[in-house]
């Protein structure tokens, strides 16, 4: 029977072929946009590290106090980063299973040979458990130990982007790289991991970034080493000392913190430790507020950040926005094209036709609509993912890709869209009385 | 022509009317706000940075031998090296003025703090970016100064690294200076920066300089100070303005230049940072996003009324194909052509009118969400007004081939059977 309503659905959109082709191209476009913004914005928003997200938090102390809360706000959030000395004091007291303070760091590499030219490299300073915490997977080597972050050895960690540009891709552990002006000995080289957004440190990546986490060190070593902060520093006073060492001992807060907790009963423990030590900080009198401390877990501190830019997020409803019209479109133009049937309708129910086979005939000449539509979309929507990247910026345009989830999500879209588009003209279609009908012609 | 006709002949096809004016209400509500985003977007682009940007190139590069640390050796090497290059820029023929600055209007990396009335003051009076500069950079940057002098060579320091925003004197924008002193007499006065007590006193209000920071949020984009204290680190930023015209030589022979002097440097890459870059590339870099946006918008925007145009034409062809028995007698009843083509145009106006008062309704809602969603301005009603009329034309446009068609049916039609 399906046979026979795909060959009546043939023969009705061929009776009226311009209607039938606007029909299409109103859902292939539709459909086009719709996918294409979806497509960046499924990129942006998704879980960067699913198999864990739900065991990573992100600390925040309140070492400003309400006078750090911009003027006239309600907020009472604490500070986005953390100071040097609430990160170190975190890091010794060592209460999570896994913890980590990170800083953007960025140097010159000095190129193996004369021939090439200085290049720059952006990384991240991380204790040891960074790699386990975050199950970076490591072509070479493994990362360092927590013997190294005592010692403040200089090893590093690269990225495998990094190794392919300056070795070729080759094992290069043990191999020496001179990073600033500083050797450091290669312990590791990581797999293809380059997590967007950089979750592990938003607030001085800025959520997206190609050239973020090229190299790791030690955060001991890159604090001994003076590696200056390539992120952002905010100070809600002015640093009494200049430089380095000024910026260690002042509350300017430029490093991120991020912990894995398992269990509920672990989140409850670790946010009363934080409410604890900021007690302790407030008896020592460096605080003269009462503990305001914060625990987000991953995907809340994510968006609390805002990650997601709200540019995607306003394409992405204007393109919703499209679709709908388009459907509603399809929807007129449908109940037109049905309603002129009633001939047809009305003998094929006089002939002994159900009801029912009327919604399977009219449904399935929608479905065909939405199919072909569905194809136009493809091919639209392939161009429009392999274009995004002329509007919308690079970092994150280049987080799109077309590929068989995009490519079935596209069908489906278009088909169940263009069927429910169909199902009010298919319902009026088969209320058509087959008598009153009959006789009218 | 009446109306009565018309409605009742409407109320037949309910639902077509109904489906059809909610497209004209969704299309006009989407579109209104869809242009408001261009309109913002394109200001956005648009808005001057204050500096004269032709001739204008910006050298950003780091010197990998450069002495790390505040200790006075490594801060008069540091300084002499950078003059060095400064030097050696000055010197080139193409070159008119090169300096040396912390930070530009557009490259999105600043120093921003508090600038307040009173010594020690816990909640500053306004925000604003502090660019550290060298000497010639007023010049270098094509800056207007409007009130007072220029620092003198004596005033800019070169031995602070970072840390010390709280030198004698300062330059501020005129924006700042009046927002600090609304009486608009800011020149002379006395100001603190960072909630500090040392007095700074400005000497001088630049017209127009724009912060580096473009975002979201960003309330201070005028607020902009200048402080006599070279930018002393190895990472360096050079504001070069070449002689008229000669710019793609000035960059070429200033990369030359430079490498010779010292090839221990890092002149290229790292995501477009570092490098001899022209001030226009700065700005097509920075408001790539609001540039694509407004694309984005623009697209989505003519696809949408392409969409509704197409939809009225092939839903009034439907009708007219419908109707053409009756359209028939009603010629032979006397009617003429042109009371056929008002007939329909006259319809499609009042299904084109109820939705756009629809839609005007949601655009305006659509726009107020936007506003608690993404912290968007209010829109004008002007654009609710320029899109009424205009899809009231796109309807009557998109109307008149189906209607002239129905214009020129026959009277014999009302003889015939469909």
């Amino acid at each position: 029977m399906f046979a026979y309503y795909l060959d009546l659905a043939l023969r009705s959109l061929k009776r009226n072929p311009a209607l039938t082709a606007l029909m299409i191209v109103t859902i292939g476009f539709g459909v086009a946009a719709s996918m294409t913004t979806w497509s960046v914005f499924r990129a942006v928003s998704g879980d960067p590290i699913p198999q864990k997200s739900a065991e990573l938090f992100v600390p925040q102390i309140d070492n400003w106090g309400p006078s750090g809360h911009a003027p006239g706000s309600k907020s009472t959030q604490p500070p986005d980063a953390m100071d040097y000395t609430d990160a170190i004091a975190l890091m010794r007291a060592h209460r999570a299973k896994y913890q980590s303070a990170m800083y953007q760091i960025a140097d010159s590499v000095m190129p193996k040979h004369l021939n090439q030219s200085l290049t720059m490299v952006a990384g991240e300073a991380v204790s040891s458990e960074f790699f386990p915490m975050f199950d970076v997977p490591f072509e070479y080597g493994t990362g360092w130990s927590a013997a190294d972050d005592a010692n403040r050895a200089h090893v590093v960690v690269l990225s495998g982007k990094l190794n392919a540009t300056l070795f070729g891709g080759r094992d290069s552990v043990g191999k020496v790289l001179t990073f600033g002006h500083r050797d450091y000995r290669m312990v590791g080289v990581t797999r293809d991991w380059n997590p967007q957004p950089v979750f592990y440190d938003v607030v001085n990546t800025g959520g997206f970034s190609e050239m973020a986490g090229g190299i790791f060190m030690p955060f001991t070593t890159a604090i001994a080493a003076h590696q200056g902060a390539n992120g952002t520093t905010n100070c809600q006073q002015p640093p009494a000392e200049s430089g380095f060492k000024g910026l260690l001992k002042s509350e300017c807060v430029w490093i991120s913190f991020m912990v894995q907790l398992d269990g509920a009963a672990a989140v409850r423990d670790y946010h009363q430790f934080l409410v604890n030590y900021a007690a302790t900080q407030q008896q020592a009198g460096r605080f003269t507020w009462a503990p305001n401390v914060r625990l987000r877990g991953l995907m809340d501190w994510l968006d609390f950040q805002h990650v997601v830019p709200p540019d995607t997020k306003i394409s992405l409803y204007v393109a919703l926005g499209l679709l709908l019209v388009c459907l509603v479109n399809v929807m007129g133009l449908l109940l037109a094209k049905f309603m002129r049937r009633g001939g047809e309708i009305g003998v094929r129910r006089a002939l002994g036709a159900s009801r029912r086979q009327i919604y399977a005939q009219f449904l399935t000449e929608a479905g065909m609509v939405g199919l072909a539509g569905g194809v136009l979309g493809l091919g639209l929507t392939a161009l429009g993912v392999a274009g995004i990247g002329l509007v919308m910026p690079r970092d994150i345009a280049a987080l799109a890709h077309f590929n068989a989830s995009l490519l079935f999500a596209t069908l489906i879209v278009a088909i169940v869209a263009t069927m429910l588009a169909g199902l009010y003209p298919t319902l009026r279609a088969a209320a058509v009385q087959p008598a009153w009908q009959l006789k009218s012609n | 022509m009446t109306l009565p006709p018309i409605i009742a002949a409407l109320k037949k096809h309910k639902a077509g009317v109904i489906l059809i004016t909610l497209q004209i209400a969704l299309t006009l509500a989407i579109v209104c706000n869809a242009v408001f985003v261009i309109g913002q977007r394109v200001a956005t682009v648009q808005r001057p940075t204050g500096m004269d940007e032709q001739n204008l190139f910006v050298i950003q590069q780091m010197f990998v031998n450069a002495p790390s640390g505040n200790g006075a050796a490594a801060v008069e090497q540091r300084y002499a090296m950078i003059q060095g290059d400064l030097a050696t820029l000055r010197g080139l023929p193409d070159v008119e003025s090169a300096a040396a600055i912390s930070s530009l209007p557009l490259v999105q990396s600043s120093n921003n703090g508090g600038v307040d009335l009173k010594p020690n003051q816990s909640n500053s009076t306004a925000r604003s970016t502090f660019y550290s500069v060298g000497e010639q950079a007023i010049h270098t940057l094509g800056l207007r100064l409007i009130a007072g002098r220029n620092f003198t060579a004596g005033e800019i320091t070169h031995d602070v690294h970072g840390g010390d925003y709280e030198p004698p004197v300062t330059i501020v924008t005129k924006a700042l200076g009046d927002k600090l002193f609304p009486a608009g007499d800011a020149l002379g006065k006395t100001v603190y920066f960072n909630g500090g007590a040392t007095p700074t006193t400005i000497i001088g209000i630049v017209a127009r300089m724009q912060t580096p920071n473009i975002g979201f949020g960003n309330d201070y984009t005028w607020n902009s100070v200048l402080l006599p204290t070279f930018p002393n680190d190895s990472y360096t930023r050079t504001a070069v303005r070449a002689k008229p015209g000669r710019m793609a030589e000035a960059m070429r022979e200033a990369h030359k230049a430079l490498l010779a002097a010292d090839p221990m440097r890092v002149l290229a890459g790292f995501g477009g940072l570092l490098g001899i870059q022209p001030f226009s590339e700065i700005r097509a870099k920075a408001y790539r996003a609001d540039v694509g946006m407004a694309i984005l918008m623009g697209v989505i925007c003519v696809i949408l009324l392409c969409v509704t145009g197409a939809g009225i034409v092939g839903l009034t062809s439907f009708w007219v194909g419908q109707r053409r028995k009756q359209i028939g007698i009603r010629r032979a009843l006397g009617a003429t052509r042109t009371d056929i083509l008002r007939y329909f145009q006259t319809e499609n106006l009042l299904i084109a009118g109820a939705g756009v008062v629809l839609g005007a309704i949601l655009a305006v809602g659509l726009n107020l969400w936007m506003m608690k969603q993404f912290q968007m301005d209010r829109m004008s009603l002007a654009y609710v007004a320029v899109g009424i009329v205009a899809l009231l034309a796109l309807g009557q446009g998109a109307v008149f081939a189906p209607a002239r068609r129905a214009s020129r049916v026959s009277p014999v039609e009302a003889t015939r059977s469909v």
